[in-house]
């Protein structure tokens, strides 16, 4: 599961992790006893409007610019995101 | 000055008299802010310039016979997962121990528009995700009603600001409880408006489909005054509603005779003692001030904590998956390729609840679990927003308590993450439903510690909450 999450853990990690986990999933196992057979899933909380509703006019806006957008960065270089090498030659 | 028992209403008719000025009492508010901050940690920033700046605008227009606003001069803080453009947004977060954001949040905006003070930003539950504040990267913040308990979480640094008096007013964010429950625990007034209620643009993304951004305050009536500032359609959120917002100052009139309460039984079953007593004396208050008490079913509550979790750490898993060590500030110092990079800074920058979280959301979106618990949880919480409606059909409003037990010792429960989730049960069953709810004081513990009474209400029916909630606190219901 670390690894499909991009997690680097410990061993020490792993261990804890595995108890706390197990603990959680099997609460988590308690939703199987709920008859939902007459519910949709709820994927909006509160929707009553057109799907068109919330959307804005295309209007542009000024962007960033990229001295901004970069200035986070831990490694830039020539208005790009730098990462490590990921095709070797 | 005594800025730690002012309210919104005391400042500006201050700065009218000319008492003080803005820029005086900003000065006043960080010197006193900075002093108190090695007892209880709840601040992790200053923003001396941007408050000093705005305090000298206030100013100005003042002298000018101009209204500065609903807030001009407010001393606030903000929590610290709400971008202030500039100013360090930490989110608790060793990954973001150097993140300055380019954007202020709406909120933020709205805020400083209405002439609201930005003076600091507070401690925080890493990513919003905990209930102690002890998963914060920069330490634990500190109750300032006992200094070796919890403020609660992940709003912690907020609720104390405005419980030691350095903050008027403060912002914070609710997933599952993250306003009420600090503010049951520091003794002061926390709101969770209705989703979509407040812009979250400039909010960092913890589960959006729960996400909310509220107030703190020492009165209902300043809590309500920000809520008016704040609130509102915002075209950079798309889930914001497009609703119009009442002046909710404007129904605190007392007039809450022959209003009917609902009382959730499951909400009461498994209380300490000090908190059942508190919540039945507030109870008593609020039928000796006319409303009508009936007992209600919530009967979806006991699957409440299990929806939740697994809803909140799918979206979160998603939603954190941005911090990789390309974008964000923290990187790894040694990788040996892209996915390395990306594992090793994960690694090394998040703590240990949001790796947990992480892992959970990633296991229930896997092909093969989704179905069973991601989609089956979302079944679920449309049966518990159901129930909300169903009981609203019958009461106006409905009265639990916030948390089973008051603020507890710092290292009590950091060691049993299900212990910390199932304390959660009372407040994310209105994050589920989406509904406006709130924590007002209801008096102290033997040992001195605050409880809240929270008030939950229908979708955009905030004035009726605050109406309520003003009416108890003015009759008397902080007391015991």
């Amino acid at each position: 599961m670390a690894d499909l999450a991009n997690l680097h853990l410990t061993e020490d990690e792993v261990r804890k992790f595995q108890a706390d986990l197990d603990e959680i999933l099997v609460h988590f196992d308690r939703l199987n006893e709920v008859d939902t057979s007459q519910f949709d899933a709820m994927a909006q909380v509160l929707y009553e409007a057109e799907e068109t509703a919330t959307l804005r006019a295309d209007h542009p806006r000024p962007g960033l610019g990229s001295e901004l957008a970069l200035a986070n960065a831990p490694v830039a270089g020539s208005g790009y995101f730098k990462v490590p090498e990921v095709i070797k030659h | 000055m005594e800025i730690a028992a002012f309210t919104i209403d005391r400042i500006r008719d201050g700065l009218r008299t000319r008492q003080f000025s803005a820029v005086e009492l900003a000065t006043a508010a960080l010197e006193f802010a900075h002093a108190e901050n090695p007892k209880t940690n709840a601040y992790l920033t200053f923003s001396e310039e941007r408050a000093l700046a705005t305090a000298r605008r206030v100013d100005e227009q003042l002298a000018r016979g101009e209204d500065p606003g609903s807030l001009g001069g407010i001393p606030i803080a903000v929590k610290d997962v709400i971008v202030t453009k500039g100013v360090r947004t930490t989110c608790g977060s060793k990954l973001l121990a150097n993140y300055v954001p380019p954007y202020d949040a709406t909120a933020v905006e709205r805020l400083e528009a209405a002439g609201g003070v930005i003076i600091g930003k507070t401690n925080c539950d890493e990513f919003a995700m905990g209930s102690s504040n002890e998963n914060s990267a920069f330490g634990p913040v500190r109750n300032p009603h006992a200094l070796d308990r919890v403020p609660g979480g992940s709003s912690g640094g907020s609720a104390a600001a405005v419980a030691q008096g350095t903050a008027i007013v403060a912002l914070g964010s609710d997933t599952g409880g993250s306003i009420r429950q600090p503010a049951s625990f520091c003794g002061v007034v926390g709101v969770t408006p209705t989703y979509g209620r407040v812009s979250r643009y400039g909010l960092t993304a913890f589960a959006s489909s729960l996400d909310h951004i509220g107030p703190f305050g020492r009165t209902v009536r300043d809590a309500a005054a920000v809520l008016s500032a704040i609130a509102g359609r915002d075209p950079l959120d798309s889930t914001s509603a497009d609703a119009p917002v009442p002046d909710y100052l404007t129904h605190l009139d007392g007039k809450v005779k022959g209003l009917k309460l609902g009382l959730p039984r499951e909400y009461l079953r498994d209380l300490t003692s000090e908190t059942g007593d508190l919540i039945a004396k507030a109870i008593d208050k609020l039928k000796k001030l006319g409303c009508e008490v009936r007992d209600i079913s919530l009967p979806a509550t006991d699957y409440a904590i299990a929806c939740y979790y697994v809803i909140a750490t799918a979206e979160a898993s998603s939603n954190l998956a941005r911090y990789d060590g390309v974008r964000y500030t923290f990187r790894t110092a040694s990788s040996e390729s892209l996915s390395d990079m990306y594992r090793k800074t994960r690694g090394e920058g998040f703590g240990a609840e949001c790796k947990r979280r992480i892992m959970l959301g990633t296991y229930v979106l896997s092909a093969g679990y989704y179905d069973a618990y991601y989609l089956k949880a979302q079944k679920v919480r449309a049966l518990i927003a159901r129930d909300f409606t169903n009981a609203f059909a019958e009461v106006d409003a409905m009265v639990a308590p916030v948390s089973p037990f008051p603020a507890f010792k710092i290292g009590e429960k950091i060691d049993d993450p299900m212990a910390m989730y199932l304390s959660d049960i009372y407040t994310i069953t209105g994050d589920l439903a989406g509904i406006p709810c709130m924590s007002v004081p209801c008096g102290k513990t033997a040992e001195g510690l605050p409880v809240g009474l929270q008030i939950l209400a229908k979708h955009f029916d905030e004035a009726r909450m605050f109406r309520l909630a003003d009416a108890f606190e003015r009759a008397g219901g902080a007391q015991n």
